[in-house]
């Protein structure tokens, strides 16, 4: 038993103790975080060229040879492949966050604030749909896509359509998965929406001039998840854009490296500059932006 | 948070989350499964009965009771609208009728893989029948093989447009109505321009969903479709042509033969999906509880380690495990398959300390030695890298909002800072992130990057005669869909899996999903 008087300092003391347990649990869990992270950047910057490493920390350090190497390299008979994959990236990356995060944010609107006949009908067939597997549908889409010629293409001066294809598919799929926005959009209150109207507010002018500048975190959460997805994505991109490889997307291009038809164990390091190269924008804009990012999360889980 | 919300956050903390899931699954089968067959779906009947009876009646009604530019709206499209002076709205639909008839009758052909000629219209119906012809040189009619998957696309296409001419149809005669009642009532029927503006305000709606709504039907619930049909066709591998690895070749309705195929283990694939299916269905139950739970609770655990109070370098810390999130899956997660590999830096390492002598196949990649056991508790555990942060982000704002009085209410009851955990934090938590336990539920049945990227479905299992099966020891329903779909081009395999996938997400679903707070007050809650 603890004496009245020792109870404080005794209880600070813990408290101390427990502060530097944390401390340490933290530290080892971090190392354990990045561990995997840090070795990629450093095989990256590896001297030695070449295969997967036995050790941990390369024997010798080069700088910058292998970014050399990836921008300079013809890979799968594409002259700069790695740039053009990057810049197709950029591209489908772009469309898409446009188109997708006008087409969430308008269905969540809708479903959030406005009542109508089959709202209902609509929000229970989206859920239905979104429980098949999204396989079964990708093949469909890819026959689809190629019959009107925005699939498949391999002849060199036709391809392009395949990135055209590529952002339609991805944004035509995006306005179904509009819960999270809803899910913020519910916690505006409604007497807001109401008093606009009173005012003789349409509705677009309640969408435009009161919901929208209130809605910056879900605004930026969406664009941001939509910005990203073409980077993370390579299924789809891989079936759709098929065997173009001046149109890949940069993560097709990148696994195609080290799994595809011609893998190259010896390109490892290239493979790992690219993942240096694709990691660092993508990361410094997810860390900026983190705080919209954690409202959108917690808005969707609460919500569900 | 409202005052009432946090008495019933109280209140709800000591039943766990796992006898409510487990007594909402008992209730599924004993009340709502009898409940859907006893009420639900005579209910459904009747009201689609009365539906049938009130819109025929009311259909003869508009006929009957309308002007004669209603009446002859029936039949061409808009022409009401014309008879009462809005006539851009009437060219409009009148465009859309001989739009629509125009494909029908014409049959507009689309050039298929292998230069064949396929038609959208009423020839697309006939062709449902996949009755295609084979290739032929004969002098006389020489014609490259029908392709089954086009056919079959564009006669869903057609059933598609056909649903579309009935829509607008019904669309026209209303709006044909609707001017005869605003002249009835002495009010002038609405301009062109009065109905666009109607866009931005009453029919605001409609605006803004449709574009979702097109495409959710062309790029979502049209290929769905595609697939459920696939899974009634002989469309594998050996109805296809290796001409350039285009399929090109025919395929035809075949009934339930596939799946009693899966039942009987008859042929090929019968074999397969016999020896395989409860296995990866096993395994896949197993992997979404094991990766739900731990990253969940992974979680929390390192959100509460965060944000622990006088901790400094919060930010620092909590930037090195959102890394995870933010690094695109196949670096992160091939970054982890290499380092495993069996030249990789852990297995050197593990040999330089002498701890072993053989290389460890961690994640079942090996020709030789592989370990089910480990392979899948290494993917268990590499997800939980992958998914603790996204947990950790999460709880961290729930935290925040969790009402500070009740931990000073129980400070000055002398309550432990351990109790106060299991008694006012986690069951807070836990009562918030039900919704998301769920979705997160599915979403690891259907987790496919995880698998695919790291184990790519190993160790392969083979069968008694020494031949290997698609699905591997650590592949998921979805992991096994691709290999059979895209590698392999057993297409009907594939969607018969797809479609068991569904029906077992979907009642996991429809179990939890129905009961949530979220989906009973979503109307209530705003």
């Amino acid at each position: 038993m603890i004496k009245p008087t020792n109870k404080y300092s005794s209880q600070s003391r813990n408290e101390k103790a427990s502060l530097i347990l944390s401390y340490v649990a933290l530290t080892i869990l971090s190392l354990l975080w990045i561990i995997p992270i840090l070795w990629v950047v450093l095989n990256a910057f590896r001297q030695d060229a070449g295969i997967v490493s036995k050790d941990f920390f390369p024997e010798t350090f080069g700088g910058v040879i292998n970014f050399k190497l990836l921008f300079t390299e013809t890979y799968y008979g594409v002259d700069h492949a790695f740039l053009r994959w990057m810049l197709n990236t950029l591209i489908v990356a772009v469309f898409d966050c446009v188109f997708s995060t006008f087409l969430i944010l308008s269905v969540a609107y809708c479903m959030s604030k406005l009542r109508f006949k089959l709202r209902k009908a609509f929000m229970n067939l989206t859920m239905i749909i979104g429980l098949f597997p999204g396989f079964m549908s990708m093949i469909a889409i890819y026959y689809l896509l190629k019959s009107i010629g925005l699939a498949g293409n391999t002849a060199r001066d036709t391809s392009w359509l395949n990135l055209v294809g590529l952002i339609l598919a991805y944004s035509a799929g995006a306005g179904m998965g509009y819960q999270i926005a809803k899910g913020f959009f519910d916690v505006i209150p409604s007497s807001l929406v109401e008093s606009a109207k009173l005012d003789g507010c349409t509705n677009f002018k309640i969408f435009w001039k009161i919901i929208l500048p209130l809605s910056k975190p879900i605004i930026i959460y969406t664009a941001l998840m939509s910005f990203t997805g073409p980077w993370m994505d390579f299924i789809f991109a891989k079936v759709i854009i098929g065997n173009a490889p001046e149109m890949w997307t940069v993560s097709v291009g990148l696994y195609s490296l080290m799994f595809g038809s011609q893998p190259k164990q010896e390109l490892f390091t290239q493979f790992a500059a690219g993942c240096v190269i694709v990691g660092i924008p993508i990361v410094s804009l997810f860390m900026a932006l983190q705080n919209y990012y954690v409202e959108g999360v917690t808005a969707g889980a609460v919500k569900g | 948070m409202s005052e009432n919300k946090t008495t019933e956050t109280i209140e709800i903390k000591n039943t766990s989350i796992f006898v409510r899931f487990g007594k909402a699954f008992i209730k599924f089968f004993t009340k709502s499964i009898p409940n859907f067959f006893t009420k639900k779906l005579p209910n459904f009947f009747v009201k689609l009965g009365m539906g049938i009876k009130n819109g025929t009646i009311n259909f003869f009604k508009t006929f009957i009771e309308g002007s004669v530019g209603t009446k002859l709206s029936h039949l061409i499209f808009g022409a009401g609208n014309i008879y009462r002076g809005q006539i851009i709205k009437g060219l409009l639909f009148l465009a859309c009728q001989v739009g629509l008839i125009l494909i029908f009758v014409l049959n507009p052909t689309v050039t298929g893989p292998n230069g064949i000629q396929v038609p959208i219209g009423f020839k697309a119906l006939l062709n449902l029948a996949l009755q295609g012809r084979e290739a032929s040189d004969d002098p006389f009619d020489p014609h490259p093989a029908d392709s089954s998957q086009l056919m079959l696309l564009f006669g869903l296409l057609t059933i598609g447009l056909l649903f579309l001419y009935i829509f607008i149809w019904r669309l026209s005669i209303k709006s044909s109505a609707q001017s005869d009642k605003d002249i009835k009532e002495g009010r002038k029927p609405t301009t062109f321009l009065q109905d666009l503006q109607a866009l931005i305000d009453g029919k605001f709606h409609v605006l803004m969903i449709t574009p979702t709504f097109i495409a959710a039907i062309v790029f979502t619930l049209l290929p769905t479709i595609y697939m459920i049909c696939i899974a009634f066709t002989t469309y594998n591998l050996t109805t296809m042509t290796p001409d350039e690895g285009t399929p090109t070749s025919l395929f035809h309705w075949n009934g339930f033969e596939n799946f009693g195929a899966m039942f009987s283990g008859e042929g090929r694939l019968g074999r397969e999906i016999n020896a395989r299916f409860f296995p990866v269905l096993g395994w896949t139950i197993l992997w979404a509880i094991f990766a739900t739970v731990t990253c969940y609770f992974g979680g929390i655990l390192l959100a509460l380690l965060i944000n622990k109070k006088g901790l400094k370098g919060k930010k620092v810390y909590r930037t090195m495990f959102v890394l995870t999130i933010a690094l695109p899956q196949f670096i992160s997660l091939l970054a982890v398959r290499f380092l495993l590999s069996a030249e990789g830096p852990v297995n050197t390492l593990l040999k330089n300390l002498g701890w072993i002598t053989e290389s460890i196949s961690f994640l079942g990649l090996e020709t030789s030695g592989n370990n089910v056991a480990l392979a899948r508790t290494m993917i268990i555990l590499i997800n939980m890298w992958i998914g603790i942060p996204y947990t950790m982000l999460m709880t961290s704002g729930i935290l925040m909002n969790i009402p500070t009085d009740l931990y000073e209410a129980a400070k000055v009851d002398g309550t432990s800072q351990l109790k106060m955990f299991f008694k006012i934090t986690l069951p807070y938590i836990v009562f918030v992130t039900t919704p998301y336990l769920i979705s997160s539920f599915i979403g690891n049945i259907n987790s496919f990057n995880t698998i695919f990227l790291l184990s790519g479905g190993g160790p392969t299992v083979k069968d008694a005669a020494g031949m290997a099966y698609t699905a591997g020891d650590t592949d998921l329903l979805v992991t096994w869909l691709y290999k059979l779909t895209i590698d392999k081009g057993d297409y009907n395999t594939g969607a018969v899996i797809g479609i068991l996938t569904f029906l077992f997400t979907s009642t996991i679903t429809l179990i939890t999903y129905r009961n949530s707070k979220a989906y009973k007050e979503e109307d209530t809650f705003q």
